[in-house]
């Protein structure tokens, strides 16, 4: 290509710090029969939100015996559901062991500080993202232009919502992903409906019924006392909703 | 073309049958060929407010189920000769308003009429969802109380989901907030909403505000629309909105200039 000559100077490549959200499974125990089911099952739920996503199977909460956690199989029955499985993140000393030895990155759990890993980060590409969240990247983002009146419903089941006008008291709005509304939400919203933990909920003045993020929620009576009526952004932080004013984010 | 005007609010006894009796009246008084239709299947107020209660023989269910023809059930009003009413049955159930039949009327109106003013039954039922369904605009009629509002945005959201114009993909519904029984003495004391209070919550373009007034009980009892009272504040209210509705600018009145609402009060704890 003309372009080779005039690049050749440059070296062969760079290394950027990106950091990339990604579903994670959470396994509890492993069998695979059961395994491939679980994940058809989950896929008929969303099929395009599962197509070709990187995951990351987290061990933290593992029961199930070492010697039963064959990755080889994970790994395969990921793949014939076009999943394609990256990395485990926690797991102990033999279980990580197990991992590196399919091929799989290994990304520290919530309570393992992995020094090593997190000096690497600045410079490594994709996989070493800080706290990888259950978030579907680039999704389908959902724009409504009009109000959401009271009784009326906007699903967005796949990506971010965003809202130009109110969301009014008895309407609900939920996402896969973050909500947006550009104007006061009075009603219901619900982000991260699939499980994104790192979904958030913006708005220009918090006058909601009942705010709930990966399930976690708040009602109106619990949201009185930090930035009702304001412009805010509220997210989840060890389980719990945190709500912040929207100018000192 | 005539032009469909539903006067709706979701909440019961706001005054919509006043409000489809005075516009209607308004629009005729103008000169426009007007008709105002009752959609309220089994109660029919509208034909003692208009004072034509004793002249109905046939009426829209009649019309519909091919008893009778429109000709034989339209009653010419006595006082403005542009005005027609078509009266609803006492008897027959509400189910008798079938999509297809209000079609048929409402096509057949919209050959001689300027006007079709429909006044909905309350609630968010079939009747309702008939009488908004062919509309061009609504007069959503609301009361200032939080229950009222509410209701009047859960009817927004219906007509703009479920009406004819939004099932074909066409212009929106054009929406009209009417205040009525509007008290601003009550207002003041915080008892009531503001006109601004409403008009923040529902983000509509304000036609009216109508206040609560002696005149309308009795001009109603009377079998007079009150819009005929012209020297009542609710008749000249109503004679406002009329001018609006056709593209007139008018200035607000009846409204005093309001402090803080009750919204603003009961948040910002002053
Ligand atoms: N501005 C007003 N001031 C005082 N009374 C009013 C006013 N507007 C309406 N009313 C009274 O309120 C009552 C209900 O009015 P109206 O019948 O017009 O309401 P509606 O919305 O049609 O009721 P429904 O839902 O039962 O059809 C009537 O007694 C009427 O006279
Ligand atoms: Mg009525």
């Amino acid at each position: 290509m003309s372009d080779t000559a005039t690049t050749r100077a440059q070296q062969v490549f760079q290394l950027k710090s990106a950091s990339v959200s990604m579903t994670a499974l959470e396994l509890y125990y492993f069998d695979n029969d059961e395994f491939e089911d679980t994940l058809r099952n989950k896929i008929s739920q969303a099929p395009g939100f599962f197509r070709d996503i990187p995951l990351i199977i987290s061990l933290e909460k593992y029961e199930g015996l070492d010697s039963e956690l064959d990755f080889f199989k994970i790994i395969g029955a990921c793949r014939r559901n076009n999943i394609h499985v990256i990395g485990v993140r926690g797991g102990n000393d033999d279980q990580r062991r197990l991992a590196r030895g399919a091929s799989l990155a290994l990304m520290p759990g919530n309570g393992q500080r992995d020094r090593g890993h997190e000096a690497e980060a600045e410079t490594v590409p994709a996989p070493a993202a800080p706290e990888p969240q259950a978030v579907k990247e680039a999704p389908v983002t959902k724009v409504i232009s009009h109000p959401v009146r009271s009784g009326q419903q906007i699903h967005a089941p796949e990506g971010d919502l965003v809202i130009l006008a109110p969301v009014q008291a008895g309407a609900e709005v939920l996402a896969a992903g973050n909500i947006h509304v550009y104007g006061p939400l009075r009603g219901r919203a619900l982000a991260g409906i699939h499980g994104a933990e790192s979904a958030r909920i913006f708005c220009q003045s918090l006058e909601a019924e009942l705010v709930s993020i990966a399930g976690h929620y708040k009602i109106s009576e619990d949201l009185q006392n930090s930035g009702w009526k304001s412009a805010v952004q509220i997210q989840l932080r060890d389980d719990l909703l945190v709500v912040a004013p929207l100018d000192k984010a | 073309m005539a032009r469909i005007i539903v006067v709706t609010s979701g909440k019961g006894g706001v005054g919509k049958t006043t409000t489809s009796a005075s516009i209607s009246t308004g629009l005729a008084k103008r000169g426009h060929k007007t008709v105002v239709v009752d959609f309220d299947v089994g109660l029919r107020n509208l034909d003692l407010i208009m004072n034509c209660e004793r002249r109905v023989v046939y009426d829209f269910v009649n019309v519909i189920q091919g008893e009778a023809s429109l000709n034989q059930a339209l009653i010419r009003d006595k006082r403005v000769d542009t005005l027609y009413i078509l009266p609803t049955s006492q008897t027959r159930e509400k189910e008798a308003l079938t999509k297809e039949g209000v079609e048929k009327v409402i096509n057949e109106l919209s050959e001689t009429f300027d006007y079709i003013v429909c006044d909905s039954p309350a609630g968010i039922e079939h009747g309702a969802l008939m009488a908004l369904y062919y509309a061009d605009e609504a007069i959503v009629v609301t009361n200032p109380e939080v229950s009222s509002v509410r209701d009047s945005d859960r009817i927004l959201g219906i007509l703009q989901s479920k009406s004819r114009r939004a099932e074909m993909g066409q212009e929106p519904v054009k929406e009209h907030l009417l205040l009525t029984r509007y008290n601003p003495d009550r207002v003041e004391r915080g008892e009531m909403l503001s006109v601004a209070d409403v008009e923040e919550i529902l983000a509509i373009p304000l036609l009216g505000v109508i206040p609560e007034s002696q005149v309308v009980l009795n001009s109603s009892n009377q079998g007079m629309p009150v819009i005929l009272e012209t020297e009542s504040d609710a008749g000249q209210a109503y004679d406002d909105a009329v001018a609006r509705l056709l593209g007139e600018e008018r200035e607000h009145r009846f409204m005093t200039n309001q402090k803080k609402g009750f919204f603003s009060r009961m948040f910002k704890g002053g």
